[in-house]
C-alpha cells in the first residue's frame, strides 16, 4: 500500500520545499516528487543525479500555413483567445491549443504540432530515488506535467518497493495544485501567522474539502506573530484538522540552505530541526494517514 | 504605465513592494491583484469595496431531445469535457475550456451554452488607490482567463501596478505581458536565485524591461548579486532581513504607513523605473 503525503501552502514562502527535504532526510522507504514544475527548487537540497530523461509533450499548437491560406478569416472569427492576428499568424503565447481553426478551416491549411513544455526526470538523490520535472518558460499545461510526474513517481515505488511518497506541492490553489493532491493520501498544509498565510491557507483548506483530501497543518515562523498563530489553531480546531507542530522563526533555514543542507542535518538539536521532527513523527500518526483511499 | 511585481519564488515580497509602492505614490495609481489564486494585495490596503462581479464563462449542456449521439462535439473537444455514450451525453464542465467548438460543430442544434461561473472580481478604492482583484474560485481551473479580466479594467492615464502569481507558466505570463516594466523581487539565497534566474528566462522571452529587488538582503549569500552583475541586471532596491518589518506585514499593516519617512525610498524606486522606461522608449 503507498502512501503519498503532499506538501502545500497556497501562499508561497511558507517553507513547503525546506520541509519537503527535511522529511525527506527523515523518512525511510520513500521517493520524492517534486510537483513544483513551474519553480522546482528541492532538487537543490537534495542533490540528484539524474538517470532518465523524458521530454514531456503537454499539447499542440495551431500553426496556419500560409501557401495554403486563403485568409478567408474563419480562424479567426472562431478563435475564443484572440490567438490568430490580422495577419492570419498564431501567437503561440495566446493559443489554448483546442484546434477548433484546424477542424474549421475549410482549406486544412493549419497544422497543428505537439509541443515540448518541458521535461521530467527520474534521479537517484542523496535522499532516494526523486521524480522532478522542468516546464519550459511560459508553457502552459503544468497540471498535466504534474500529473505526469506523480504517475511516474508512483510506478518507481511500486518498483522500489517503498511505500511512501513525499510530494512538495505548488503555490496556489489553482490548475497545478488540483493536479498535485488528486487521490493523494493527505495533504500537509504549512502557513505563517500573517494575514496572507492564513487566508490562503484557508484558500487551500477549502480545496482539499473540496477534492475530499484530508489534510493536516503545521505553523512556520509561528513566534513572529501570536495573534495569528492562535487564529490558525482557531481555524483548525473548527475544521477538525490537527495542528502538527509550531517552527519557531529562525534564520538557519536559510543558513542550512545556503550550506545546501536541510534545517535537521544543518543543526539538528537546534528548536527548529526539534519542532520539524515533532511534525514529521505527528505527520506518520496523524488519522489523516490512515486514509486508505486506493493508490 | 504598468509596472508589474513579479518572481519566480513565492513569498519573496511581490505584495510588500506592490502595496508599500502604490501608497507611496499617493496619486493616479492603481493597483491590480492577479495572483487570483492567492490574492493578498487587498488584505493590506482594506479597500472600501465599490462593486463585485462574478467572472462567468459558458459551457456546453447537451439537449438530449435533440442529441443524434453523433460524437462530433467530442471529437473536436481536445480537453475531454465530453463523452457521448450509446444514448447518453456527458459534459465535465471543470475541463472545459470555452474554446466553442462543440458549439459550433454540432448540426443537430443540441448544444446549449450556459454559464459557469469561474470566480469574482471586486474593485474598491483605498484612499486614492484604485483596487481591482480577482479570486478564482474553489476547484477552478482557469486562471489566465480571470486575470485577462481583471487586467481589462486597467485605466490609460494612471500608473497600473501589478501584482502577479509566483512562477514561470501561463498565470504569470498573462499577468506581466504588455507591461512597460516588471520588478523581479527575489532573496538571496539558493532558491531565490534558481527561481529568479528562471523568472529572468521569462521577461526575456516576452522583451519586457526588467530590474531586481532583493528582499532579505543581509541574510543568506551573495550569489544574486553576482547574478546580476554577470547578467547586467539592475538591483532597484535592497530591503534588509528585518524581523520587524516581517512583523509589521504579519498584522497586515502597510510598512510606509507605520513608517513614513520610508516612502521617499520607494518613489526613489518609481522615478528609477520611469527613468529606464524612457531610457528604452528613446532607443
Amino acid at each position: 500500500m503507498i502512501k503519498e503525503i503532499v506538501i502545500l501552502s497556497g501562499k508561497g514562502g511558507t517553507g513547503k520545499t525546506s520541509l519537503t527535504a527535511c522529511f525527506a532526510a527523515m523518512a525511510e522507504n520513500k521517493v520524492l516528487c517534486d510537483a513544483d514544475v513551474d519553480a522546482a527548487d528541492l532538487h537543490l537540497l537534495s542533490a540528484p543525479r539524474i538517470k532518465e530523461t523524458t521530454e514531456f509533450k503537454g499539447g499542440n499548437k495551431a500553426v496556419i500555413q500560409s501557401d495554403k491560406c486563403t485568409q478567408c478569416g474563419i480562424c479567426l472569427e472562431v478563435c475564443q483567445f484572440n490567438a490568430v492576428d490580422e495577419d492570419f499568424q498564431v501567437n503561440a503565447l495566446d493559443c489554448e491549443g483546442c484546434g477548433v481553426c484546424v477542424d474549421l478551416c475549410p482549406e486544412q491549411a493549419i497544422k497543428f504540432p505537439s509541443v515540448v513544455c518541458g521535461q521530467w526526470f527520474v534521479s537517484e538523490s542523496r535522499f532516494g530515488p526523486m521524480v522532478h520535472a522542468r516546464l519550459g518558460i511560459a508553457q502552459e499545461n503544468s497540471g498535466k506535467l504534474v500529473t505526469q510526474v506523480r504517475q511516474e513517481a508512483r510506478n518507481v515505488c511500486r518498483e522500489s518497493q517503498h511505500d511512501l511518497i513525499i510530494t512538495d506541492g505548488p503555490p496556489g490553489i489553482g490548475c497545478p495544485v488540483i493536479a498535485s493532491i488528486g487521490q493523494a493520501t493527505a495533504v500537509l498544509a504549512i502557513t505563517e501567522p500573517t494575514v496572507s498565510g492564513i487566508h490562503d491557507l484557508d484558500r487551500v483548506l477549502a480545496l482539499t474539502d473540496h477534492f475530499n483530501v484530508p489534510a493536516m497543518i503545521c505553523i512556520n515562523k509561528f513566534d513572529l506573530n501570536l495573534e495569528q498563530t492562535a487564529a490558525i489553531e482557531q481555524l483548525a480546531e473548527q475544521k477538525k484538522i490537527s495542528v502538527l507542530g509550531k517552527i519557531p522563526f529562525d534564520p538557519i533555514f536559510i543558513d542550512a540552505m545556503v550550506a545546501g543542507q536541510t534545517v535537521v542535518e544543518y543543526e539538528q538539536h537546534s528548536k527548529a530541526s526539534l519542532a520539524v521532527q515533532q511534525i514529521w513523527q505527528n505527520a506518520m500518526a496523524d488519522r489523516a494517514m490512515e486514509n486508505t483511499r486506493l493508490m | 504605465m504598468i509596472i508589474s511585481i513579479a518572481s519566480g519564488k513565492g513569498g519573496t515580497g511581490k505584495t510588500f513592494i506592490t502595496t508599500n509602492l502604490a501608497r507611496s505614490l499617493e496619486s493616479n495609481v492603481a493597483v491590480y491583484d492577479c495572483d487570483v489564486e492567492a490574492p493578498n494585495s487587498h488584505l493590506f490596503l482594506r479597500p472600501d469595496v465599490l462593486g463585485k462581479t462574478s467572472f462567468v464563462t459558458t459551457v456546453p449542456a447537451i439537449d438530449l431531445e435533440k442529441c443524434t449521439f453523433c460524437k462530433k462535439c467530442m471529437e473536436i473537444c481536445r480537453f475531454n469535457a465530453i463523452a457521448i455514450l450509446k444514448e447518453n451525453a456527458l459534459v465535465f464542465p471543470e475541463l472545459c475550456h470555452s474554446c466553442g467548438g462543440c458549439f459550433r460543430i454540432c448540426e443537430d442544434r443540441a448544444i446549449n451554452e450556459v454559464d459557469r461561473i469561474l470566480g469574482d472580481i471586486e474593485t474598491g478604492k483605498a484612499g486614492s488607490i484604485d483596487l481591482v482583484h480577482g479570486r478564482l474560485g474553489v476547484g477552478q481551473v482557469m486562471a489566465p482567463r480571470l486575470i485577462e479580466q481583471v487586467k481589462s479594467r486597467m485605466k490609460e492615464d494612471v500608473v497600473n501596478i501589478i501584482d502577479a502569481p509566483p512562477g514561470t507558466s501561463c498565470p504569470v505570463i498573462t499577468s506581466i505581458k504588455n507591461s512597460d516594466f516588471v520588478v523581479l523581487v527575489t532573496e538571496p539565497t539558493p532558491f531565490g536565485l534558481h527561481d529568479l534566474k528562471l523568472a529572468v528566462e521569462g521577461v526575456r522571452a516576452l522583451n519586457l524591461p526588467h530590474g531586481i529587488i532583493v528582499n532579505r538582503a543581509g541574510k543568506g549569500d551573495d550569489q544574486v548579486s553576482a547574478y546580476a552583475r554577470k547578467e547586467n541586471i539592475d538591483i532597484l532596491m535592497e530591503i534588509p532581513f528585518d524581523r520587524s518589518i516581517a512583523e509589521t506585514y504579519s498584522n497586515g499593516e502597510i510598512y510606509v504607513d507605520i513608517h513614513p519617512e520610508m516612502k521617499k525610498v520607494f518613489k526613489a524606486l518609481f522615478d528609477k523605473i520611469q527613468e529606464q522606461i524612457h531610457h528604452r522608449r528613446c532607443n
